[in-house]
């Protein structure tokens, strides 16, 4: 009887895990103007339960065609933001944007390899590069909802400037600050700007490729752009500075600890246990991303401090 | 019936008393009692909140995992070893305290999650043992040094950086040598790292001595403190294991 009873669960076990795991990411776009959608992602790291959906990705439905803005953490992703593309329009996909190098913003670019896919130089650089180490690593963070992606570096260099796609002024800015490279879209029609990674809002802004003093100067350069509606890379879409100013105060506050600390002789296991203000506490991860920011920045400031010693 | 449970009792106790032997490591390394010996020999092994071992939850950059070890109310300590139980070299220094405090601060190469782990020797031969576990994504012990993709390496090597805090009550000294601390373990790359340091005032007093191995991060950084003001005309020397050696002034 026993044995009966394991033998069933046997059976019964492995159809049952794989209904658990049918990689849907469900993916709804979310109509924030005119012709503009997003697909917004949870503002959580990359877990076996969220799949890497923990991005903002969005389209344009313009007269010609539609326009990607990031294809997401996994190639499932890429080919189920198409399918859910298609159920809005009909029309075919034109051209596709990677905003920058990071994984979750462009490791679903496989879904889009009969479409030109357009990014600055230096990111198709970085996802040349990296792309390897990142795909292994969301494999190793996402688990199977990863298998099969790889790599599929932006194939076609776009300089900044203006561009005219279906009847859509789009200003392509090149800036960066939180990589070597990050693409902001100004949709001039629609008053749409799509911010990518230079803006976070609600959830920690993380820095592996970060230059701070870069980051600051282009959000205040991000501020002057008259936009009707931002989508940050991370976080819910906004009408207003909230985003902007959240992201830049808690960049400021990042900086002026790690600066202070450094000159005051700090270890970076000390640093890592100094509390996160009480102001920050309702951004998400922000406590594992200070302790990741402390890895990627903290020996740059400590640098400085140090003198060279004579013999 | 009543020997059936004697017989049933003894052959239970077996596993449990080698499971409490086993348990005693509050960091549950699967690793720990086969390496114990290889650490300590047969001397005695206590577990002690006195020897604090800090260090972040997550590796974010697996080539330079930044680690504190800290001794607070132990008196008589003559030597501390910081051993990773489950990288694959497993000693990754050992300090002796002369007249600084003993605390360390250093950062190193994890090639997996491990417990890190300090062991500190008493002047009546019991070890004191403290550490945390550290996850890692890995890889942090086969990768080549950055280092060695500048053609100008060697225009550095062993030349040192330092920097010192003090007031009348404290101080601590931080410091960084540049050396490519190669593990071996990387393809083509043999081993070669810094072995031996030695923090000595103007008189040859000896503050602080530090046998450091493969582990340790490219272009190491060490921070030490000592009680007051930092001994006057601290001089670090030292040599790797290529007989290169280390002679910098470090403090006033």
């Amino acid at each position: 009887m026993k044995l009966r009873t394991a033998l069933l669960l046997l059976v019964f076990w492995l159809p049952l895990g794989a209904l658990a795991e049918s990689f849907d990411y469900r993916l709804s776009p979310y109509r924030v103007a005119d012709d503009s959608y997003v697909f917004i992602g949870k503002t959580e790291d990359f877990t076996p339960a969220n799949g890497g959906n923990i991005v903002n990705t969005a389209f344009i439905v313009t007269r010609d065609g539609v326009v990607v803005i990031d294809t997401g953490s996994t190639r499932r992703y890429g080919e189920q933001m198409r399918q859910a593309i298609a159920k809005v329009t009909p029309k075919p996909i034109i051209k596709v944007f990677n905003t920058h190098h990071h994984p979750d913003h462009f490791l679903g670019n496989q879904a889009f390899k009969d479409v030109p896919i357009l990014a600055l130089p230096a990111t198709i650089a970085g996802e040349q590069a990296e792309g390897d180490a990142f795909a292994n690593n969301v494999y190793r963070m996402a688990g199977d909802w990863a298998l099969g992606t790889e790599p599929f570096p932006a194939n076609q260099a776009v300089q900044p400037g203006h561009m005219t796609v279906g009847g859509h002024d789009l200003e392509i800015i090149g800036w960066g600050g939180h990589t070597a490279a990050d693409m902001v879209i100004f949709d001039h029609t629609t008053g749409v700007l799509f911010a990518a990674d230079l803006v976070f809002y609600n959830r920690a802004a993380t820095t592996p490729h970060a230059v701070l003093a870069n980051w600051f100067a282009s959000l205040d350069r991000i501020q002057k752009i008259p936009f009707k509606v931002m989508v940050p890379g991370h976080g819910l879409p906004v009408m207003d500075n909230r985003a902007i100013d959240q992201t830049r105060n808690y960049l400021h506050w990042l900086d002026r600890t790690l600066r202070d600390a450094a000159r005051n002789g700090a270890e970076m296991t000390e640093v890592l246990a100094r509390p996160i203000p009480a102001e920050f506490s309702e951004i998400a991860l922000v406590a594992s991303e200070y302790s990741r920011s402390i890895a990627h920045l903290y020996r740059s400031y400590e640098a400085e401090t140090l003198a060279p010693a004579s013999h | 019936m009543r020997r059936l449970h004697c017989l049933l009792a003894a052959a239970l106790m077996l596993p449990v008393l080698a499971l409490a032997e086993a348990g005693d490591d509050p960091l549950g390394s699967p690793a720990w009692l086969d390496l114990k010996p290889s650490f300590v020999g047969n001397a005695r092994v206590v577990f002690d909140d006195r020897v604090k071992v800090s260090g972040p939850k997550i590796a974010e950059d697996s080539l330079n995992v930044p680690v504190g070890v800290r001794i607070e109310g132990l008196p008589d300590i003559e030597r501390v070893l910081v051993v990773a139980d489950l990288n694959p070299i497993t000693k990754v220094l050992e300090f002796s305290p002369r007249g600084a405090l003993p605390a360390l601060y250093f950062r190193m190469k994890l090639q997996q999650a491990s417990p890190i782990r300090a062991l500190a020797l008493t002047k009546d031969g019991i070890w004191h043992a403290g550490g945390i576990w550290i996850d890692a994504a890995g890889g942090g012990c086969t990768a080549p040094s950055i280092g060695r993709s500048n053609a100008n390496w060697t225009a550095t090597l062993n030349t040192v950086q330092a920097q010192a805090w003090e007031n009348d009550q404290q101080s601590r000294l931080k410091l960084k040598i540049m050396h490519p601390m190669d593990t071996g373990l990387a393809p083509g790359i043999p081993a070669f790292y810094i072995e031996k340091l030695s923090l000595r005032d103007a008189r040859g007093h000896e503050w602080m001595m530090l046998k450091t191995f493969e582990p340790v991060s490219e272009n190491p950084v060490f921070s030490f403190d000592f009680v007051g003001r930092t001994p006057p005309g601290l001089v670090l020397s030292g040599h790797d294991n290529n007989g290169n050696l280390i002679h910098a002034k470090v403090a006033k």
